[in-house]
């Protein structure tokens, strides 16, 4: 699965630390989705929208 | 940015630092009761049931209390930390049951000739469980 967080972020300016607060997560887990090595669940997929004020398929797609 | 701040930003790290120390208690705790249980009879009490059998059962209270922490510090992990921690267990227990039953037939078709030792079987699931750890972070690195 791909997805846009990384740029999100960027454009926010916001730090992998201040997103993964937010989301409370990990930085780690931060970092493992922004490279496509974690896909993460719905729940947090949707808290990831909310935050940056998006639908879920505007920040994440299906590679298929 | 301002939503950013909204949020309990550290809410995540907080409950996490609470959760590690806990279970650093809990586990110490246990293995100092343990340590008790299994030396003191010998050197302290002179193997007095009463006593000794309160010892275990301290050392049963402490571990219970050790298992529900760690249950807490597990939950309160993020989903891929817990993905990371549930397939090393899985990878721990798997070596432990292999390993443990075949080290036992060892001594039953004689190709040892010692007493197979329980300690051994937890420090092979111990190092497994640190192995599968850290290959856990390395593969989402």
């Amino acid at each position: 699965m791909k997805n846009r967080l990384k740029v999100l972020r960027a454009e926010r300016d916001w730090t992998q630390a201040q997103l993964a607060s937010a989301l409370e997560v990990s930085r780690q887990t931060i970092n493992a989705i922004e490279k496509g090595k974690f896909d993460p669940s719905l729940p947090l997929a949707f808290k990831a929208a909310r935050l940056f004020d998006m639908a879920i398929e505007d920040i994440f797609q299906d590679e298929h | 940015m301002n939503k950013l701040k909204q949020m309990n930003a550290d809410q995540y790290k907080d409950r996490n630092y609470q959760n590690t120390r806990s279970l650093r208690n809990w586990t110490m705790a246990w293995t100092l009761s343990m340590a008790i249980a299994a030396f003191a009879p010998k050197y302290l009490w002179d193997f007095n049931i009463i006593i000794s059998m309160a010892a275990i059962i301290i050392s049963l209270v402490f571990g219970v209390g050790m298992l529900l922490s760690n249950r807490r510090y597990l939950r309160g992990l993020d989903e891929m930390q817990q993905r990371i921690m549930y397939d090393a267990m899985g990878l721990s227990l798997g070596v432990g049951l292999v390993v443990g039953l075949t080290y036992d037939l060892l001594e039953d078709i004689k190709l040892i000739s010692f007493q197979p030792e329980i300690a051994h079987l937890v420090i092979i699931m111990c190092l497994t469980y640190l192995g599968g750890i850290i290959a856990g972070h390395r593969k989402f690195q």
